[in-house]
């Protein structure tokens, strides 16, 4: 069959669509298959966890069991005693920097004298089974003095120190307008954000292999490969150029791949036994070796006029860092700069604080900082339009930002910034049919919804089969959110990439990290776009070419599309003015499209292959976007780069008895400035929901005084095909975004930013409680205190 | 940190066995293997069949399935030297070498595959769920993958992809899609 299937929204079956005659790769615009697809299909996609070198060890880490304590003693004896056991590496073995970290380098790649968190590590193993290798570590001997563990994040500032930084990591503050005046209302109110995962499917893992120059090649699943590099040599004390980074297959990523995990410990470790090394984290590791989102305690209070004006956003956020510093600096500017959400906001005053506990560190996750204030904003906003007794859409749509206003860091939007657009389709597309008949509680001025009854696995509980329909109530919720897309404050922020064309096919070079998310996909498209050739090859992500930076705030389209989109201009121009010389024609006469090179004038028209008269061409080229500024004293500065903003509505039932919540359905609109392959857009629409959606109503990482009461897929759960709806796309809204490469954004991190605090306030729609905490457990709704009590 | 005097122990593969495991219509042999070892590890890292995905190793996520006499089971659970005898089918053998089954062609089309970590055991549970019923519900569907965790789709594009296959099957039978 040479057709493609389409399926409608509703899931059935409907159409066969021809595929173009010919083969012709897509362009940007038009849906591209994945060129990996096939061979994780087919499950011969190589992952970290799939490595593989003849004579190879395996690695495992010894981690702290308790959250602070003293070490007053190791004995690796034991250990190296064990037959097969070939090294037991402690913070002794490490030749160069004791430390590393992504923006400030304090936390050490073996816990000396005390540890700081629980899951912190303190010794390696390599051995020559992996089974030996955790018998191994478990046999080291650690004597530990516990010491009570500092967990209370608005403590941290008083409390000793539990690091030679301090325990305030970042105090940012955004004093914006006259922060003193006040409207006709206020409302306040305290939202928490739990801890949640990452959780990509593939955990950490690893091979590293000694090289004869006396350096190390690794093989990793990462985010970014030189930042990861530039962390290695230093603390093996080796040039950087010694030290060889390729990307092997990424499980996803999500932000947990941010970081440094067991990549010095598998370096150290290969040049100790100067055989390759292999180390793959179970999940309960995983949990513990990597960084998590912060979790947030905020305050805010918003003060409006009567007919619905924002004049004020005060608020206090703290976020708690955990134990090491990872991306905190960054994620609290995210959640103060956007602690309002996209609304105008002419007066703020925003003390944003992220601390250091004996908790978990925290770092990136999908929505960076973004994601807890959302959740808080979105809340205040359903109560300003509860006191105003106005729609809570009106509200929104009331203050909407809009192009060529201010932020609260005094910046003012020079993009697009459709809010209006994306709210109002949003909230305008129709309620699907197959609800089943309850009482709709809230408003948004959608009445009750109609269909026939439900199997009562999609009633909330599932197969627990608990809830009864008539006990059921439902609410709808709508959240807006936004964030800066790419690197802010001052950060030079840039990606390198190499375009080759040789006999008619072209060959891209980038470090850029293909974790899931498409660039690959991408760079082929660009490429065939510029060149007009349908074979791109893609050379393996490695760090013998420049950086391309990390694979994370939503910046790989806009900084590697736009090394990709550049390199292979400067092709194209080598090759235009080739034929200039060759053909006598002038280069601004002639054009490249679908693999030919035409003059205007009809006197050229020869295929790429034969135009290139078997030259190779070949350029490099490093892609900086528009330089952005620090904040300053008064966290004002124009410290971002472009803005993407999203919408979310959530129709939820809740069995307010048992506390369960079933989402039944979920639709958005969202700003990406220009679609470059609607397949992947549609996909990074819907895992992105479906994160913001497990924040709301399952995921987190739960605490109990520093120690990690869940660190498995058993306890910490994950959204399944049962517990989410069918995702519904009202809008797709292309406004070509000014200065970026094609007018796109990027479209990864707003499906998770909105999604989450619109299913909350559904919720609360749905049961009438104010709900201040996320994931909103069953407790929280079947135990709520009634208003008597409250009184 | 200190080392204190070494009293040696045996390493794990001391004294290990060898048995023989029928995989994909092969015979195999494994040999000086630990016997605590799973069926995951065996195909992994000692039969060089790496499709199947350690993901939870305690039979939560479905990136391991594979087909154990037709039965899709998760293989982190399953005892490896405890199959000796019964027939193994993993992802590796669910189309010729170099083709792609339906479903896997139909993953691909439909924008099923992100990072690809839980996409065989996916593939292998769909395949299972149509050959024991050619036309499911979408709650039969939805039901039959609930034990298959995907962190980057949001099952959308996955769910597209069996409908994909269904109408794949009836048009290749025939039926109207």
């Amino acid at each position: 069959m040479t057709g493609a299937l389409t399926i409608t929204e509703t899931g059935e079956a409907s159409t066969i669509v021809a595929a173009p005659p010919g083969r012709r790769g897509p362009r940007v615009g038009e849906s591209a298959p994945r060129p990996d697809g096939t061979a994780k299909v087919q499950g011969q996609f190589a992952f970290g966890s799939d490595l593989f070198a003849d004579d190879m060890l395996w690695g495992h880490t010894l981690r702290s069991p308790h959250p602070s304590a003293r070490i007053v003693a190791i004995d690796i004896g034991p250990a190296l005693a064990i037959g097969g056991v070939h090294a037991v590496l402690t913070a002794d073995d490490v030749p160069g920097e004791p430390c590393y970290g992504l923006e400030v380098r304090d936390q050490p790649v073996f816990a000396r004298d005390v540890v700081r968190f629980m899951g912190e590590a303190v010794a390696v193993v390599a051995a020559d089974h992996p089974e030996t290798a955790r018998r191994a570590a478990a046999a080291i001997v650690v004597t530990y003095e516990v010491l009570d563990p500092l967990v209370d994040p608005d403590a941290a500032e008083a409390a000793p120190p539990i690091h030679p930084d301090g325990n305030v990591v970042r105090h940012l503050v955004i004093r914006h307008g006259d922060p003193t005046v006040t409207g006709d209302v206020a409302v306040e109110g305290t939202y928490e954000v739990g801890m949640q995962d990452q959780a990509p499917l593939g955990t950490e893992a690893g091979l590293a292999q000694p090289t004869e120059d006396g350096g190390v090649e690794l093989y990793i699943p990462t985010q970014s490969l030189h930042g990861d590099r530039d962390q290695i040599a230093a603390c093996l004390d080796l040039p950087v150029d010694m030290v060889r980074l390729t990307l092997a297959g990424v499980g996803g990523a999500f932000g947990a791949r941010e970081d440094v995990s067991l990549h010095i410990h598998l370096c150290l470790l290969a040049r100790h036994t100067g055989r390759p090394v292999k180390m793959v984290y179970s999940r309960e590791e995983s949990f513990f070796g990597h960084v998590h989102r912060h979790p947030a305690r905020m305050w805010f209070r918003h003060h409006a006029t009567a007919d619905g004006t924002i004049v004020k956003v005060e608020a206090r956020l703290m976020l708690d860092g955990g134990a090491y510093t990872s991306s905190s600096p960054a994620v609290i500017a995210n959640a103060s700069c956007f602690a309002a959400g996209p609304y105008r906001v002419p007066n703020a005053l925003i003390d944003g604080w992220v601390v250091r506990t004996n908790n978990p560190p925290c770092g990136a996750m999908r929505g960076f900082g973004a994601v807890q204030t959302c959740f808080a904003h979105e809340a205040q906003m359903d109560q300003l339009a509860a006191v105003l007794g106005m729609d809570p859409v009106a509200l929104r749509l009331h203050n909407a930002l809009e192009p060529g206003d201010e932020l609260l860091t005094g910046q003012i939007i020079t993009g697009t910034a459709p809010v209006a657009e994306v709210i109002r389709t949003c909230v305008e597309h129709p309620l699907p049919d197959f609800l089943v008949e309850l009482p709709a509680a809230s408003g948004l001025g959608v009445g009750a919804s109609r269909g026939a009854p439900v199997d009562p696995l999609l009633l909330p509980g599932g197969a627990g089969r608990t809830s009864e329909p008539g006990d059921l109530r439902r609410g709808i919720g709508l959240a807006v959110g936004f964030k800066n897309i790419a690197f802010s404050e001052g950060f030079d922020d840039y990606s390198t990439a190499r375009v080759r064309l040789e006999d008619g096919v072209a060959t891209v070079t980038c470090a850029c990290a293909e974790v899931g998310q498409g660039f690959v996909t991408l760079a082929q498209q660009i490429t065939r776009d510029v060149l007009g050739v349908d074979e791109v090859v893609l050379a393996p992500a490695d760090t013998s070419i420049g950086s391309a930076g990390s694979t994370s705030a939503s910046r790989q389209t806009w900084v590697s599309g736009g090394a990709v989109l550049a390199a292979a201009q400067a092709v194209r121009a080598k090759l235009l003015q080739h034929v200039e010389v060759a053909h006598g024609v002038p280069a601004v006469l002639l054009e490249l499209a679908d693999g030919r090179v035409r003059s205007v004038h009809g006197d050229v028209d020869l295929a790429v292959v034969d135009a290139a008269d078997g030259l190779v061409l070949e350029e490099t080229v490093e892609y900086h976007h528009a330089p952005t500024e620090e904040l300053d004293e008064n966290g004002q500065g124009n410290a971002h780069l472009s803005f993407a903003f999203s919408a979310h509505r959530a129709v939820v039932d809740v069995d307010p008895e048992l506390g369960l919540v079933r989402l039944v359905d979920l639709t958005t609109s969202q700003d990406v400035g220009r679609v470059m392959n609607p397949l992947q857009l549609r996909g990074q629409l819907e895992g992105g929901a479906v994160q913001g959606i497990g924040l709301a109503l399952m995921e987190e990482i739960v605490m109990d005084e520093g120690h990690v009461r869940n660190p498995s897929f058993t306890d910490y759960l994950i959204p399944t095909t049962l517990d989410v709806p069918p995702l519904r796309i009202a809008a797709i809204i292309e406004e070509a975004e000014p200065g970026a490469p094609f007018g796109a954004k990027g479209a990864g991190e707003p499906p998770t930013i909105s999604s989450g605090a619109a299913v909350a306030a559904a919720v609360r729609a749905a049961t009438g409680l104010a709900l201040t905490r996320v994931p909103i457990r069953p407790a929280d709704i079947a135990l709520a205190p009634t208003t008597a009590e409250q009184a | 940190m200190t080392i204190s005097p070494p009293q040696s122990t045996g390493s794990i593969a001391a004294g290990a066995e060898a048995y023989v495991l029928s995989v994909n219509g092969r015979t195999l042999e494994v040999a000086d293997a630990w016997l605590g070892e799973s069926l995951l590890y065996v195909l992994r890292e000692r039969l060089g069949l790496p499709g199947a995905k350690n993901a939870c190793e305690q039979g939560e996520c479905g990136s391991c399935s594979v087909l154990v006499d037709g039965v899709l089971v998760c293989s982190c659970l399953v005892l490896s030297a405890a199959v000796a005898g019964h027939e193994i089918t993993t992802i590796e053998a669910l189309a010729p070498e170099g083709a792609l089954a339906d479903v896997q062609q139909a993953f691909v089309d439909a924008g099923a595959v992100q990072c690809g970590f839980c996409t065989p055991g996916l593939v292998l549970a769909v395949d299972d769920l149509l050959r024991r019923n050619t036309d499911p519900s979408d709650l039969e569907i939805r039901e039959a993958l609930s034990g298959n965790l995907c962190r980057c789709t949001g099952y959308g594009r996955v769910l597209d992809a069996v409908q994909v296959t269904i109408a794949t099957r009836r048009v290749a039978a025939g039926e109207a899609p």
